[in-house]
């Protein structure tokens, strides 16, 4: 078990190298002079040389990577070119309200994701089934921003109920918090639930059909019992792999919604990063992004081997 | 066909055929392709289709409600909603289509190095395909599209560039479970050079979960371009696309409610199509499902 965590782990090491090289490989590929742009109208070489000095933009590429790295290993992703703080604190402000946005969604998710799944598959074949089907499909069709929108329109245009804007932190106004939150989480969560019940389904209908499902129910054990102690505990060791997985969901959901709803998070931080050409934030938070997916990645081979016995030995 | 006048026929059908049967009568597939269809459909008709100029601008119409004469009403520069619409397809489309072109012109040569050869080749491609598997789709796309510059086309190969390493792994996977196949030690044995047994037996029969994952992820890229649109990082102004003018659209949801509607519900419906599509190809196609 620990032979197998520490093998994955060093599998880790070189998709994460690769991981940093494309990072900063990225901002080569950038249109034009970002030293043009930062010197404004203050255009003579001395002062454009100073900046290149400074941001290490006059050294060969390679040197510039190793450079790049060393700080990062010493968590330093270096300073925003547009407001001079360090990348590293920005994130640090940043993915607080991000992640309590994915807590909700993730939240939304399971409830409704999970139990969805679970019911479509025991009743396959019916109107639940289909009805959770046709909602599900539709959950991972719908643009999220678009639903973002529709819902704006209705509880905030219509019924003043939610508001369509006006973040406040969750220590200084809760409510307001709370009340800000609730439409953008309903949103990625219901893109989240989406994929978490037609994997659910798909999960559970394997174990229904498996021979040891059939033998409880030779042996007379109700269809319940069947259902939540034997078929869902199997069925759960694909559903929680994925559920790590969804990851990448949740942040595009985040850079999305934090932009319909403007909200002060992490994925706002990615788009005005991008539109103001800070690369550095664009890289460090690709980085961040693609390290914690590694990592994330990493947890639910574990959590495989963890849930599913069969897989200790010899794994 | 007369098949009616023939004798019946003890040999099974073709399994192409059967795939084809079963696909068709799976209603909600069929239902997808016939939204694909309407779709591709449009794309290409819009000049004839659209009852005014997509980029005609008037300013004694700006922001009127649905009409008689503009069906879907006007945007805030007194333009056709339903003519942009029209037009804004062609944006989805080729976006779609391209950025899967692209995805699949780089993964699947290297899913198939990858798997049929296997040793410090699938090693080295691997850990790349992992890495650009590790940063989530929609982020990379935005990244690259920053990088790149806003424009439809940048867009496409942002988005393109996203997609690949999910078709490398998956022909990889697929290489490997042909390549166990008797036919393949026998192309071997008989002397047959890689390429051929690569191009002439492995991947015809590595193609079917390729094409299901092929036309999901033209729903994948179509939600994408719409996303980098409504960024402001793929179709600029004032050409058309339906996730730019959700964009604008969302500034006067006060004001002018109808102008984000219709090209969420146009986004929406050919996303379904294309997904009810793929699953259906899937159902088809697996004879394990069913």
């Amino acid at each position: 078990m620990l032979s197998f965590i520490g093998r994955r782990l060093l599998l880790a090491i070189p998709t994460l190298v690769l991981v940093s090289v494309f990072t900063f490989s990225l901002q080569k590929l950038l249109p034009g002079d970002p030293v043009l742009t930062l010197a404004g109208e203050e255009r003579s070489p001395e002062v454009l040389a100073m900046l290149r000095h400074k941001y290490h933009l006059d050294d060969p590429a390679p040197v510039q990577y190793l450079h790049w790295i060393g700080g990062v290993l010493h968590g330093d992703l270096g300073v925003s070119l547009k407001t001079d703080q360090p990348v590293v604190q920005m994130i640090g402000q940043k993915l607080p309200i991000t992640i309590e946005l994915a807590l909700l969604a993730m939240a939304i998710a399971l409830l409704l994701g999970i139990p969805a799944g679970v019911l479509a598959a025991t009743r396959k074949g019916t109107a639940v089934d289909l009805g959770a089907n046709v909602l599900a499909l539709s959950g991972i069709s719908v643009p999220p921003f678009w639903l973002g929108v529709l819902m704006i329109l209705l509880f905030a245009v219509k019924l003043h109920w939610l508001p369509a804007s006006g973040f406040a932190p969750l220590l200084e106004d809760p409510v307001q918090n709370l009340r800000t939150m609730l439409m953008p989480s309903l949103v990625i969560g219901a893109a989240l639930s989406a994929s978490l019940m037609r994997h659910t389904r798909g999960a559970m209908l394997a174990v229904l059909r498996a021979d040891y499902i059939r033998t409880a129910r030779a042996k007379g054990l109700l269809a319940p019992s069947v259902v939540l102690k034997h078929a869902f505990r199997n069925a759960l060791v694909p559903i929680v792999t994925l559920t790590t997985l969804l990851f990448g969901e949740l942040i595009g959901g985040a850079v999305l919604t934090e932009q319909v709803f403007t909200i002060p998070g992490f994925g706002k931080m990615i788009v005005d990063a991008v539109f103001t050409r800070d690369y550095a934030v664009v890289q460090g938070v690709v980085l961040c992004v693609a390290c914690a997916f590694v990592l994330l990645n990493l947890l639910a081979d574990v959590l495989y081997v963890v849930i599913n016995p069969r897989l200790r030995v010899g794994a | 066909m007369t098949d009616v006048a023939l004798p019946a026929r003890a040999v099974p059908r073709r399994p192409r055929n059967r795939a084809l049967a079963a696909f068709l009568r799976n209603r909600a597939a069929v239902a997808g392709a016939v939204v694909v269809l309407v779709f591709v459909a449009v794309a290409v008709l819009a000049p004839l289709l659209a009852p005014f100029d997509p980029l005609k601008t008037n300013f004694l119409l700006i922001r009127k409600a649905p009409s008689a004469a503009h069906w879907l009403g006007t945007d805030d520069l007194g333009r056709d909603i339903l003519s942009r619409l029209l037009f804004g397809a062609r944006a989805s489309l080729l976006a779609g289509c391209i950025s899967v072109a692209i995805a699949l012109a780089i993964g699947v040569p290297v899913g198939l190095l990858s798997g049929y050869f296997g040793g410090w080749i699938d090693g080295v491609l691997s850990r790349v395909v992992e890495a650009l598997l590790s940063c989530p789709f929609l982020v990379l796309a935005i990244a690259l599209g920053a990088f790149l510059g806003p424009s439809l086309g940048n867009a496409m190969i942002a988005i393109g560039l996203s997609a690949m390493p999910i078709f490398a792994r998956l022909t990889r996977g697929q290489v490997l479970a042909v390549k166990a196949e008797d036919y393949i030690a026998g192309a071997r044995a008989i002397g047959l050079p890689d390429r051929w047994i690569v191009l002439r037996y492995v991947l015809p029969n590595a193609l079917a979960p390729i094409v299901v994952q092929a036309t999901l992820a033209i729903a994948g890229a179509i939600i994408a371009e719409a996303s980098l649109s409504f960024l402001g990082l793929g179709q600029q102004p004032p050409a058309p696309s339906w996730g730019s003018m959700l964009n604008t659209a969302k500034n006067f949801l006060d004001q002018a409610p109808w102008m984000s509607i219709s090209p969420g519900a146009a986004i929406f419906a050919a996303v379904l199509g294309f997904n009810l599509l793929g699953d259906g190809l899937r159902d088809a196609l697996d004879p394990k499902e069913g």
